[in-house]
């Protein structure tokens, strides 16, 4: 059989099978799933395959021998934890049966039906995920680039970045500033500037009182602005002369269009600001791979949200960051779901078989103190005529503005629980 | 008659139109969705969100219904809770009732535990059986200690209802052991596992 009849029969038998009753009726017995990316979306739906279909073989390719998590990241800009506590290694997936190649992945072939690497390897798949996470628009601010940012942080991908920003910090003089320049919506972590603000805020109060940290923003408003906004006030003196925390929205002139890394200085629309440390997160958009193989609409990638499979090619599907799955946002726990979602109908096609309705939860929380965490949740279900996935109305929501001290030590530490759990179901 | 007839019509139109067949979110689609803060299959890794694995199933869906209409104190739990109709409450139950609760180690002091383990005997063992595993009431042993601290806390300071019973064999422990009383069950459920 050719590939194309081969594909044909299987579309006939996927048919076939769902409206005659023969929901066994499928693919070969073990159906071929690659996985391109190692991070929330790839790894959980990896290990979901395996355990909701066992029989399937499941390949996960990643360019990186570990894991970073870019959640809880900030936490280390403050020193509450280490790099090496969100430092994970592939072998809890291996464990669940998946094999782990590490090599990079250019573009898929969705005529092919194949993954070639840059190793040289040929992977052939019955269904291919896609979750590359995001990359940057490099030419968004001028005079910032791959090259500029080994000195000027982005810091939005865990790992040797976070370091240099931490150690930028410690090296900061007394009384310096930090700039920290965030992103135009949409990108990954819509509280994660904010909360960034207040863990440096928090190594400062301790070692450099007399610090400054100024957020510049080509946004007016933000995630979790009100809750934000509270606890920067209690912890930090937001709001008044003294405060360690400023933040200039865009009406205030806070898009920033240029950088001159040789005096630390940022063009904004209306001034210029000089920092001791600048960090500059820069505008999104999906990760490379999703471009080169076709599976981008403007920044991001279109997919039937039922499944996740994408509206560009049959049989690739898109999970996380780089998928368009408004209304969900960017985070970690958005991919998560979204990857058993994924799972559930791709499983739910190799048994011939209609996926079932999906469901789908957010939850993130952000860490400002010690004993200060507030949190974001929403419930959702997916409104299958305009292919949205909505929020649950009357659940979800933000943590109370004016909670008690108590309710929010709570908060840190479910955050962490939160982190540890996340942690463990998409890769131990 | 007629009432017979009705699953076989309903067959026949699935099998017409199979995407009316799709079923609305499975209780093992739903309960996936609470991995990613209460652990795989509801055992959860700590440090302080419960686990929810092998709950009898009442007990999870007068917790979730609590939640819901703000009855019960939570944190994010009344948020999400709200998300759920009791059909789908239902169905997440008998999910985690069916899975085996997996438990990790936790950092105990042993001198409160055995403490602890004589005021569970005395004063808990008649309703939390077997020394606290889950059954018809919520799971204590094994159950990681700050949140079961949490939960002391709101019965205690009125923010949770408590019932008569239960703060009377609570008092009494009190009583007989003064302030060291709860910490020593905290510490006798954190150290099962």
């Amino acid at each position: 059989m050719t590939e194309i009849n081969r594909r044909d029969f299987i579309r006939f038998a996927t048919v076939a099978g769902a409206s005659l009753g023969f929901p066994q009726l499928a693919l070969a017995a073990n159906p071929k799933v690659v996985v391109v990316g190692g991070g929330v979306g790839g790894c959980t739906a990896a290990k979901y395959l395996r355990k909701l279909h066992p029989q399937t073989d499941v390949t996960l390719i990643e360019t990186k021998k570990v894991y970073q998590s870019c959640f809880m990241s900030n936490e280390v800009l403050s020193g509450d934890r280490t790099l090496d506590s969100i430092t994970f290694d592939y072998e809890g997936l291996k464990r669940h049966g998946v094999k782990v190649v590490i090599d990079r992945v250019d573009a898929i072939e969705p005529d092919k039906k194949q993954v070639v690497t840059q190793g040289g390897e040929t992977f052939a798949y019955d269904a291919c995920i896609v979750s590359p996470g995001v990359d940057f628009k490099w030419d968004a601010i001028e005079g910032y680039d791959e090259k500029v940012a080994e000195v000027v942080p982005h810091a939005w991908f865990a790992g040797p970045q976070t370091t240099t920003l931490r150690n930028q910090i410690l090296a900061m003089p007394e009384g310096g500033k930090v700039i920290i320049v965030a992103p135009p919506n949409p990108y990954k972590c819509p509280p994660g500037p904010y909360e960034r603000a207040a863990q440096i805020a928090m190594y400062c109060k301790h070692h450099k009182p007399k610090a400054k940290i100024l957020i510049l923003d080509p946004k007016d408003k933000f995630s979790k602005q009100g809750l934000f906004t509270q606890g920067w006030s209690k912890l930090y003196g937001f709001g008044t002369e003294n405060s360690m925390i400023e933040w200039v929205g865009a009406a205030g002139g806070g898009t920033v269009e240029e950088l001159d890394p040789s005096t630390m200085t940022l063009q904004a629309e209306i001034e210029e600001f000089q920092g001791d440390v600048i960090n500059i997160i820069p505008p999104q958009k999906a990760g490379k791979v999703a471009f080169a193989s076709d599976l981008a609409d403007g920044d991001w990638c279109p997919v039937n949200k039922l499944t996740f499979e994408s509206s560009k090619h049959k049989d690739v599907y898109v999970l996380g960051d780089a998928s368009s799955a408004a209304k969900m946002p960017k985070s970690a726990y958005a991919a998560n779901s979204q990857a058993k979602v994924a799972a559930a109908a791709i499983v739910s096609r190799f048994n011939g078989i209609e996926p079932p309705d999906p469901t789908f939860v957010n939850t993130c929380y952000s860490i400002l103190g010690e004993e200060h965490g507030i949190s974001v949740a929403a419930v959702y279900t997916l409104d299958k005529s305009s292919n949205t996935i909505l929020p649950v109305k009357g659940a979800g929501g933000l943590s109370p503005m004016n909670a008690s001290d108590q309710q929010r030590k709570r908060e840190v530490s479910y955050a962490h629980s939160w982190f540890a759990n996340l942690i463990d179901d998409m890769m131990m | 008659m007629m009432k017979k007839k009705m699953p076989y019509l309903l067959l026949g139109l699935a099998v017409l139109f199979p995407a009316t067949a799709a079923a609305a979110p499975t209780g093992q689609a739903l309960a996936f969705t609470c991995a990613g803060c209460h652990g795989t299959d509801g055992s959860s890794v700590g440090p302080s969100s419960p686990s929810i694995a092998g709950m009898d199933p009442e007990v999870f869906i007068d917790a979730m219904q609590g939640y819901k209409f703000d009855e019960r104190n939570s944190t994010i739990m009344n948020r999400i809770a709200k998300g759920y109709n009791d059909e789908q409450i239902k169905s997440m139950a008998w999910f985690f009732a069916k899975q085996t609760l997996r438990l990790k180690p936790q950092k105990h002091d042993a001198a409160l535990a055995k403490l602890g383990t004589k005021l569970h005997d005395e004063y808990c063992e008649k309703c939390h059986e077997d020394g606290g595993k889950p059954g018809d009431a919520g799971t204590l042993a094994g159950q990681w200690m700050p949140y079961l601290h949490y939960t002391m806390e709101d019965f205690v300071d009125g923010r949770r209802d408590y019932p008569r019973k239960m703060k009377r064999k609570v008092d009494a422990a009190i009583e007989a052991e003064g302030d060291r009383a709860i910490p020593a069950l905290i510490h006798y459920y954190g150290s099962q596992h």
